[in-house]
């Protein structure tokens, strides 16, 4: 049996790709792919969790985040797309009416 | 069955809203033009919940196998919550359709908003914690991005969601290493074996990571950075219900999770939490003085009021909890009145709420004017004003706990931002006025600054009345 610390350092390591990405890409999908990759990644964390420990709490909780971050998507998508409509563009850099 | 029954009539302002939400969006779905049906049944049906909110107010204890608290704190919070709903729908009927909003599903986004907040709030468990934080946030980024053809609402949406989705990962991923070492979401058990996870450098780092989570969530510096965006490219009445009701939620579950179970929180996590207090009420504070646009300049100071909070929690025990809430309540009915006086100026292209706009707003509609000036005398904080007595409650409970240093850079900001509201002040009483129209001011508009204005006045001339609401709930 794989030691869950092994899927530990995996998540942490899918996190942290998910958090570099975020900061660094200029695309507003490609962000939003990061931010899936970080949920997933806490996904991971939760069921090595669940299983090393024997308690099925954290399973369950992977359903609430697999729903939620379908709910976010979908929201998301259709700023994204609102957004495309009136610039023609989903680079954030282009994106900055607002600023001080 | 009888348990279930039991369960949901004592959670029953969450369940009630969400109904209300459901038959709102109906009504919209089966009925043409039927917005002002919608707008009266969302009055008449968020009265009824605050009613259940105060009938469930003595039913102290939990719901749904100890995953929702109900009474006490979460009705309190269910009604602040519910009031700030309220007083938004009455405010954007006029001007969602002066700004060619008015789709149905307004109403339902905000009353479904409410429900998360409440659910946010009162949940004791964190996998209820987290659905209603999604919930809220998710009808708060379609708020966000509702005027969908005007390029600053779409640009401040999307800041929103990119950033609130980054920051829920890191809520979760607290909440997973959490887990990970305790075996529990349940914050309650948690609480029950704190001392042996208090030094588990994992259990610490997930804490940390939930802590930077809602961080984002109240807008603290060092990560506010959304927070002028967002309150400025959303539709004004938007921006009131986010930066009242949000925030408030934010602060009540925070006040929930971190002091009512992680007990900790007097030793390792106070220095991080002075350190956000401080830097948001300097930021927050001192930025607002160069902002031009009155919606931006509101959206810096909710960060410095942010900071005030801050203290409250940094500080700990009961009075200065009954503090922040009680803070909680006076910033609620002030921003929502200076939001609301902001969504009245603005014109059809939302545009015009800067400064200049304000310049001799008493001579073209005195009695906006006069509102404008209370709501800035109490975010100023003068007595007999309610912002006045949040931080004296907060600065004083900080002293007793010898956090005389925090009180001190919290005065000290409080006389810079008397700049910055005053200026308002100024400009709208002793300048002569522009030649431009008067702004159209609707009778309902009036009555939900009125009842503001007087929430105020009641908090700030009776504040041992909201106190005793708040004996024995911490």
């Amino acid at each position: 049996m794989i030691p869950v610390h092994y899927y530990l350092i995996l998540s942490a390591v899918m996190f942290i790709t998910g958090v570099v990405g975020v900061l660094t890409r200029r695309n507003a999908i490609i962000i939003f792919m990061c931010i899936e990759l970080m949920l997933n990644s806490v996904n991971l964390t939760f069921v090595a969790f669940s299983s090393y420990l024997g308690n099925e709490a954290g399973q369950m909780f992977v359903f609430f985040v697999m729903a939620v971050a379908a709910a976010e998507a979908a929201v998301g998508l259709a700023i994204v797309i609102a957004l495309f409509r009136n610039k023609q563009t989903v680079n954030i850099n282009e994106v900055n009416i607002l600023k001080w | 069955m009888n348990q279930l029954l039991t369960d949901t009539l004592h959670t029953a302002p969450i369940m009630g809203t969400i109904v209300l939400a459901l038959v709102v969006i109906l009504i919209n779905a089966m009925k043409k033009d039927s917005l002002a049906l919608e707008y009266w049944v969302s009055l008449i049906g968020i009265a009824a919940n605050i009613g259940l909110a105060v009938w469930a107010f003595p039913l102290r204890g939990s719901a749904f196998a100890g995953t929702v608290m109900t009474g006490g704190f979460a009705s309190l919070t269910a009604a602040v919550f519910l009031v700030a709903a309220g007083l938004t729908i009455i405010l954007s009927r006029a001007y969602i359709e002066k700004i060619g909003v008015n789709f149905g599903e307004f109403f339902h986004l905000i009353l479904m908003g409410a429900a998360g907040m409440m659910t946010f709030a009162a949940g004791t468990d964190l996998v209820v914690t987290f659905v209603g934080l999604e919930l809220m946030s998710i009808c708060l980024y379609a708020l966000a991005g509702i005027s969908r053809r005007v390029h600053k609402s779409n640009e401040a949406a999307l800041k929103y969601f990119l950033l609130g989705a980054f920051a829920s990962g890191f809520f979760l991923y607290g909440i997973a290493l959490i887990y990970g070492m305790t075996g529990t979401t349940n914050i309650l058990g948690i609480a029950q074996n704190i001392a042996a996870y208090k030094s588990e450098p994992l259990f610490l780092v997930g804490a940390g990571l939930l802590l930077v989570g809602f961080a984002f969530k109240i807008g603290a510096v060092p990560f506010h950075m959304w927070v002028p965006d967002v309150y400025e490219g959303s539709p004004t009445v938007v921006s009131a219900f986010m930066s009242t009701g949000a925030k408030a939620a934010a602060f009540a579950a925070l006040l929930l999770v971190f002091t009512a179970t992680f007990d900790f929180i007097h030793s390792s996590m106070n220095t991080v939490l002075s350190v956000l207090a401080v830097a948001s009420m300097l930021v927050g504070n001192i930025v607002a003085i160069s902002q031009t646009n009155v919606k931006r300049m509101l959206a810096y100071s909710s960060i410095g009021h942010a900071g005030y909070m801050l203290i409250g929690i940094t500080a700990g025990g009961d009075v200065s909890m009954a503090g922040v809430l009680f803070y909680l309540i006076s910033y609620m009915f002030t921003n929502l009145g200076a939001f609301g006086v902001a969504s009245i100026i603005e014109n059809a292209e939302q545009q015009g709420t800067d400064l200049e706009n304000f310049r001799g707003l008493y001579y073209r509609r005195p009695l906006l004017a006069v509102l404008m000036g209370v709501f800035m005398f109490s975010l100023v904080g003068i007595p007999p004003l309610a912002g006045f007595f949040g931080k004296y409650y907060i600065f004083v409970a900080a002293i007793e706990n010898g956090y005389t240093w925090l009180t001190i850079v919290g005065v000290i900001t409080s006389m810079i931002s008397v700049y910055y509201y005053l200026r308002v002040v100024v400009l709208m009483f002793f300048q002569a006025p522009e030649e431009a129209e008067a702004p159209q001011v609707t009778s309902g508009g009036t009555i939900a600054l009125l009842v503001s204005a007087f929430g105020i006045l009641l908090v700030g001339l009776f504040p041992s009345i909201v106190l005793g609401w708040m004996g024995g709930l911490f």
